[in-house]
């Protein structure tokens, strides 16, 4: 067979609906979020271990996870990055306008990381290990975007 | 060589949405349950193998996403993307590797979070079947002619089949949909594609089961009269337009595969309880014929002589697909343990759990139990 004979393409557009049952932790965390503007995790009392976002066992200990405790809203860049090349928002189905600082945040309290924005996109202002805190939106829903994006403090 | 035996299960309660639990936290649940029905600790369980599907999770991977909760931190997991009872004969496999002792075997799914025809059609390919809206529901409606017609079965006969599930369900804790249903009730219920009525299909279902397997020495450690695989079986067919839909030829040989391991010679005689993976009422006679415990499974289920064949209901009354193969061992398992309760088969001693899964069940697994 020859690649040069033209063949056909059928072009097929997936586009199907999803409900995600939110669960019992994740609606906690959200709702806290949504209604206090604040950030709660689960503690392992085996481990010490403070899971943020929370979930029902400690994968290491596999205990389950029932002490809730209040977490952030400071934290420490753990690891960062300015994205540069545009992509779609899968919540919003635009494209995103770039650059804009994207860091894995690990926040006061916590054992674990969240990620989330940055208000900076500066490379050069970035580094592992400096301080940030939340800033959260006026009007709040109960999801992520619930926090606008993490900003730098002044060391 | 090696055996392996069950040593404990669990199933969640079937229902057509669980609106309050993320997947994780429905797997978490039933591996919770199981732990405490065995009195096992995590820390003692060296593999894992799962099953679930990307397409009904609506992520990738979906094996990662329940890492924590199926106790896989930094341990051995392996997903499959197919019906449980493959997850089963995976899970068996390690054991008899030597490599693994205990292995948790998990399968979920929440069909109420996405859309199953959607789902289910992308099973077909993009070219000459997809394209006309192609299902598993609507594939299912053509086989059932197919097969309805060449074995002179009536829209009655196939009532009765979902008659007898309802009914049997009524003794199942864990069914979603269960009933004292008459044929005409039955043909009265919504025509979901001709021939099949809606007390004819499963109905969309969320939940989640799991097993416990051990070598057998291990098993012999903590219980007297082990329940034990005596045969495993496998096939898979040719893709679905390719082949005789009414007949299960694929059944056939994954079950002549597991007789000749469990050294079965007259199925109908020696297996005491089977559990089917009837997804839809055809399904259920296709595979009492083709797994050879009876010539004619409309006479059998007529007579009402079938309450051995699937005393759970089977997924007629409620079981997701990718679990509904592994809660048939689930189910098999406790018939021969003696925890089936109301839906109990007196003496039990020799069972068989069939699961299915593809297009019009392209691929077939049969797994024999036995206790001493
Ligand atoms: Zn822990």
């Amino acid at each position: 067979m020859s690649e040069e004979s033209p063949t056909l393409r059928v072009d097929f557009l997936l586009d199907t609906e999803y409900q995600y049952a939110v669960g019992q932790y994740g609606t906690r965390f959200f709702t806290e979020l949504r209604d206090h503007a604040r950030f709660v995790g689960v503690q392992c009392l085996e481990c010490g271990r403070v899971y943020v976002p929370p979930r029902p066992v400690c994968g290491i200990c596999y205990r389950e996870l029932q002490e809730w405790v209040e977490v952030g809203p400071g934290g420490t860049i753990v690891g960062w990055t300015v994205v540069r090349i545009p992509f779609i928002d899968p919540m919003t189905g635009e494209q995103r306008p770039v650059p804009y600082g994207f860091a894995i945040v690990r926040l006061d309290g916590a054992s674990t990381s969240l990620y989330h924005f940055l208000d900076e996109t500066d490379e050069r202002k970035i580094r592992v290990g400096q301080r940030v805190c939340a800033v959260f939106r006026e009007k709040r829903e109960g999801s992520l975007r619930d926090v606008l994006h993490f900003r730098l403090l002044e060391e | 060589m090696r055996r392996v035996a069950i040593i404990g299960a669990a199933q969640t309660r079937f229902e057509a949405r669980k609106a309050s639990l993320a997947y994780n936290e429905l797997v978490y649940g039933v591996v919770r349950e199981l732990l405490d029905r065995t009195g096992i600790s995590m820390r003692e369980i060296e593999s894992m193998v799962t099953a679930s599907q990307d397409a009904y999770d609506g992520k990738t991977i979906s094996g990662m996403a329940i890492n924590e909760v199926v106790g896989a931190y930094l341990k051995s997991e392996a997903k499959v993307a197919a019906d449980g009872l493959q997850a089963l004969l995976y899970g068996v496999a390690r054991i008899l590797s030597g490599e693994f002792d205990l292995t948790l075997v998990v399968a979920h799914c929440k069909e109420s979070e996405g859309q199953s025809s959607a789902i289910t059609s992308l099973m077909f390919d993009p070219f000459v079947q997809r394209p006309l809206g192609l299902d598993e529901l609507t594939a299912a409606a053509l086989q059932a002619r197919c097969y309805c017609r060449k074995r002179r079965i009536t829209s009655e006969d196939m009532a009765l089949v979902a008659v007898k599930a309802h009914r049997q369900a009524l003794k199942n804790p864990y069914a979603q949909r269960a009933g004292e249903f008459t044929v005409e009730d039955v043909l009265a219920s919504p025509l979901l594609a001709d021939p099949i009525h809606e007390l004819e299909a499963a109905p969309r279902s969320d939940g989640a089961c799991a097993l416990l397997l051990a070598s057998e020495e291990r098993a012999r450690r903590l219980v007297d009269r082990p329940v034990c695989i005596a045969g495993i079986g496998n096939c898979t067919d040719a893709y679905w337009t390719e082949r005789d839909l009414a007949e299960a030829r694929a059944l056939q040989e994954a079950a002549r595969r597991a007789y000749t391991m469990a050294g079965i010679s007259d199925p109908a005689r020696e297996i005491d309880v089977v559990e089917i993976s009837a997804r839809y009422a055809h399904e259920e006679l296709m595979a009492i014929e083709a797994l050879g415990l009876h010539a004619s499974p409309v006479e059998l289920i007529a007579r009402d002589r079938a309450s051995f064949i699937t005393p759970s209901g089977g997924p007629l009354c409620g079981n997701p697909p990718t679990v509904s193969g592994l809660v048939r061992a689930v189910e098999a398992y406790w018939q021969l343990s003696g925890e089936a309760g109301a839906r109990q088969v007196e003496g039990a001693r020799v069972a068989l759990a069939h699961g299915a899964g593809g297009i019009c069940g392209q691929n077939q697994t049969v797994v024999i139990l036995r206790r001493e």
